[in-house]
């Protein structure tokens, strides 16, 4: 499968890279080399195969739902490139 | 003796003994930062001052005789592992300035057992690459150099190239690494030290800058097996804070490598003799194979007949986790941000990303999100799953034959700085004999095993069953034993 230039964009901005229009074709050209040699996997029989999802065979554990953490609020807006009060600052969202 | 040329082990003799102090110790390997890294580039940031603090608090404690086991032991720290107050980048612009206010939970039982830190290593970007050269921090020298060409600046292999070229040089008795598809045993083999990936789950991911949370594992690389036996022993443990951190108990892996191999069944997989491979690394992994006959071990013939297919499946399933892990670095919480005039929030994500994320890093956050779309998922991610579960078919099979795997670590011996750049899959083909363990969630130590007619180092690699590292260790020091690596790189503090 070769993805076409509108395919890339598309891609582009589900995963919110900024890709301007000089680089469109060499992304195109670099994906479309790496799900080529992925295509290979097609002529795998993986029939009844169940998949493996994490890299354990452990089950995941439960744990108690209790709060473990939290009242940190300066620690968490520490690295804030934005900080207003004990919020993060983002551009207007809302008009 | 220089004191930077010590083993780990034989340093906590010699503190014990009182032969040199941790202050000393620490001092030594200081002064070879200050004097290869320049040119070596391994180190982003050297915690000087507080190495030397953490140093003369460690000598007090051994005067009081409350020493841990590696106290006064100076380390080197991936720049992947979150560290308090210290700076940690991840080998990307995207991470700013980012001062993490916890600390991962690795680094943390190391500084509980005594640790000295001596600074945050270099790294490709986010841990993704196999020779060091996609850090947003310049790329990484390996030690080492060509007997013929000299000059020629090589790759320490990646993506924990800052670890291995910080050991090899003698800038650091051992480091901390992480290995999503080979980034501990492929740097590891490319600078003639050893290094080990533990079993999915014996060391936490908490405080691990997150890349293929299904692949990735901690461990320590290291000059010998043993230290690197001493390093994993502090660094695993059960930790409540990684759901997938396994709740076993942690072995004296120091003592498993004195076990010896006899008896012991090596598989041999007919699968990893590529055509293509150098006639030197094949004809290590047949020496190495020897040597483990004449310590009393047999070697057995094993296919394990999906292997070809492991770098394909990595290559969908890695990128997909990654693109879900890195969907965090938005500019909001953390980390650069970048805005035009005027321009709404997505305009301030996608600007963000763009200027933070390195090539290599879009190009895997791209696939991963294309093979995760709507109409997509099942004919990439869904199969990649499905055959990642037949590969670790192969291996529980292959395991009720024999205790142990063995098979080069490396397709090739380290390359030219300038090389294998031009296209991305021929450098993915780097982990080639690595990616298995990881997809099967399986122990992998690679141990220096001999030189390349160029001089250069070249590694053997021992695969185990899972949460059993100690006949990984038993293995992989009969193999160090009798290959006797006494080589050292050209530029090494002390030199």
């Amino acid at each position: 499968m070769s993805l076409d230039t509108a395919t890339v964009r598309r891609i582009a901005s589900l995963a919110r890279i900024r890709l301007e229009e000089e680089e469109v074709g060499r992304m195109q050209a670099e994906l479309n080399g790496i799900l080529g040699w992925i295509e290979q996997l097609q002529a795998v029989d993986t029939t009844g195969i169940e998949p493996m999802a994490g890299g354990g065979a452990v089950s995941l554990r439960m744990r108690e739902d209790a709060v473990t953490d939290g009242g940190i609020p300066d620690q968490v807006l520490a690295n804030a490139p934005d900080r207003m009060g004990e919020y993060f600052g983002v551009p207007k969202v809302v008009e | 003796m220089h004191p930077t040329d010590f083993s780990l082990r034989g340093a906590i003799e010699a503190l014990n003994e009182g032969l040199l102090t941790s202050v000393e110790l620490t001092q030594a390997h200081l002064d070879g930062i200050a004097a290869l890294n320049p040119r070596l580039n391994a180190y982003l940031t050297v915690t000087a001052e507080q190495a030397l603090e953490q140093a003369r608090a460690s000598d007090a404690r051994r005067a009081e005789g409350v020493a841990g086991p590696l106290d006064g032991i100076p380390l080197a720290i991936k720049d992947l592992f979150c560290t308090v107050g210290t700076r940690t980048t991840a080998g990307s612009r995207i991470l700013g300035n980012f001062v993490p206010p916890y600390e991962s939970t690795v680094s943390g039982n190391l500084l509980r057992d005594g640790a000295v830190f001596l600074g945050k290593v270099n790294l490709d970007e986010f841990a993704m690459g196999s020779s060091n050269t996609t850090s947003a921090f310049g790329p990484v020298e390996n030690p080492w150099s060509r007997r013929n060409d000299p000059d020629a600046r090589l790759v320490p292999g990646g993506s924990s190239g800052g670890s291995a070229a910080a050991v090899a040089a003698r800038l650091a008795l051992g480091a901390t690494a992480t290995d999503t598809g080979g980034s501990i045993r492929q740097p590891a083999a490319f600078c003639g030290i050893a290094g080990i990936k533990p079993t999915y789950g014996r060391c936490s991911r908490y405080g691990i800058v997150a890349f293929a949370s299904s692949l990735d594992q901690a461990g320590p690389v290291a000059r010998t097996v043993e230290d690197c036996a001493i390093l994993l022993r502090s660094m695993a443990g059960f930790d409540p804070k990684d759901s997938t951190s396994a709740d076993v108990p942690v072995p004296d892996f120091g003592a498993a490598c004195a076990r010896g191999v006899k008896g012991l069944r090596i598989g041999v997989p007919k699968e990893y003799r590529l055509e293509g491979t150098p006639p030197e690394i094949a004809a290590l992994w047949e020496q190495g194979l020897q040597w483990l006959r004449d310590q009393g071990a047999e070697t057995v013939e094993i296919s394990l007949p999906h292997t070809k297919y492991a770098l394909p499946t990595y290559y969908i399933v890695a990128p997909a986790e990654a693109s879900s892990n890195l969907a965090r670095y938005d500019g909001v919480r953390f980390g650069l941000r970048e805005t035009a005039k005027d321009g709404d929030l997505k305009d301030l994500y996608e600007r963000t990303r763009a200027a933070g994320f390195g090539p290599e890093v879009k190009r895997r956050i791209m696939i991963g999100t294309y093979v995760l779309s709507a109409g997509y998922y099942d004919a990439y991610y869904l199969k990649a799953q499905k055959i990642r579960a037949l590969i670790k078919r192969d291996f529980d099979e292959a395991f009720r034959m024999v205790d142990a795997i063995v098979t080069p670590a490396t397709p090739s011996a380290a390359f030219g700085m300038d090389e294998k750049q031009d296209d991305p899959i021929t450098m993915y083909l780097n982990d080639v004999f690595t990616v298995t363990a990881n997809l099967a969630g399986l122990p992998g130590l690679a141990v220096p095993a001999g030189l390349d007619g160029q001089g250069l180092p070249l590694g053997l690699q021992v695969i185990g069953r899972a949460f059993d590292e100690e006949t990984v260790f038993a293995v992989g020091s009969a193999i160090e034993t009798a290959a006797d690596f006494r080589a050292v790189p050209t530029l090494r503090a002390g030199a």
